[in-house]
């Protein structure tokens, strides 16, 4: 039956995809091998559509794959069971964190990381913008952008909806 | 106490509003978790980010789980899940079923591209808005260069990176002696 075999690629690739979304892409590659769930090509669609949809890409591209395969309850069975691993070993690791946090060593290790995490954050932008600032125009956009937050401070949501705006008029 | 279905608006709000991979959400998340609701601190949102990196799965929904378990226990790390991967399952569902040229309209490419960029800003300014927070000292500037180095020039990945770091407080550091 197709939902648990969905069930259990997803609960696996769940459980074995460290590090994020863009990390499932392999096993997800692997599913169109085994499975007629959906082709290669086919899914580098779903990878570029899952980019720029709302919603953190990996789920994207999870519920798509799910989707493809059968449906809407496909959808729900891929995620569910992609996030299912990742909810059981955070409630275990959020459990022992709220019981260490305060523990010398456990603290030094989180202050040594933290530095390190912010800069991963700044190379997923400029991942990003290797692709995405092509000429002056583009950089202008980003600038203008940066500075207005700088001054604002207001929520992400108005500058994506701004964004998108500018996006279409600039034809970006 | 934070109602379940707060929890569950605020993170559909939040995945709904994430375009790109989980550090994508980290901006919206610092803007809701943080600043508004005050639910976590900074340091908090850094360390989850920073777990979340090395435990299975995905960021946000590993971020979101993080945040439900410390508001509400199980069933607010189920919630927050659950709000996170909803807009996803919503609006791919739409995609895939009814508009499937959706990404070869122009228009749509067009809007796309300006996200996109807002995307980058979004993420620089996060940075820049946690760095107090994240790089306390000198150790922290060495550890976020160093980690700069091995990933712009090594391309290293993102695990091996937060197991570095992790070690790099326990190096010992020879003071100067005084003369």
């Amino acid at each position: 039956m197709i939902y648990a075999l969905l069930a259990y690629e997803f609960f696996k690739i769940g459980l074995f995809a460290v590090g994020g979304g863009l990390v499932t892409v392999p096993f997800l590659f692997d599913l169109a091998e085994e499975y007629a769930w959906f082709s290669k090509s086919e899914l580098a669609d779903m990878i570029a559509v899952s980019q720029s949809t709302p919603g953190p890409v990996g789920i994207n591209m999870a519920t798509y794959a799910g989707f493809k395969a059968a449906g809407l309850g496909g959808a729900l069975v891929a995620t569910l069971s992609e996030v299912l691993p990742s909810m059981a070993v955070i409630y275990f690791v959020a459990q022992a964190l709220a019981k260490w946090q305060n523990n010398k060593y456990v603290r030094q290790i989180l202050s040594g990381i933290r530095p390190a995490v912010l800069a991963l954050i700044l190379f997923a932008g400029w991942d990003i913008a290797k692709e995405a600032i092509a000429d002056y125009k583009s950089l202008a956009v980003l600038l203008g952008l940066l500075v207005a937050m700088r001054l604002f401070k207001k929520s992400p949501i108005y500058y994506i909806a701004a964004s998108a705006v500018i996006g279409l008029i600039l034809q970006l | 106490m934070v109602s379940l279905w707060k929890l569950y608006a605020l993170f559909f709000k939040m995945g709904l509003f994430t375009f790109g991979g989980g550090y994508a959400m980290l901006p919206i998340l610092r803007k809701e978790a943080v600043e508004r609701q005050k639910w976590i601190t900074e340091e908090e949102l850094l360390n989850y980010y920073s777990i979340g990196q090395c435990t299975p799965g995905i960021i946000a929904v590993n971020a979101a789980s993080f945040i439900g378990y410390k508001l509400r226990k199980i069933a607010g790390l189920i919630s927050a899940t659950l709000g996170v991967i909803s807009p996803s399952i919503i609006i791919i569902a739409l995609v895939a079923a009814l508009l499937r040229k959706y990404m070869d309209n122009q228009y749509v490419q067009w809007a796309f591209g300006g996200i996109r960029i807002c995307v980058i800003a979004l993420i620089i300014d996060v940075v820049w808005n946690m760095w107090q927070k994240g790089v306390k000292d000198v150790r922290g500037y060495v550890i976020f260069g160093v980690a700069a180095l091995l990933l712009w020039g090594f391309n290293l990945s993102a695990v091996a990176i937060v197991i570095l770091a992790a070690a790099a407080p326990f190096i010992p550091v020879r003071r100067r002696i005084k003369r």
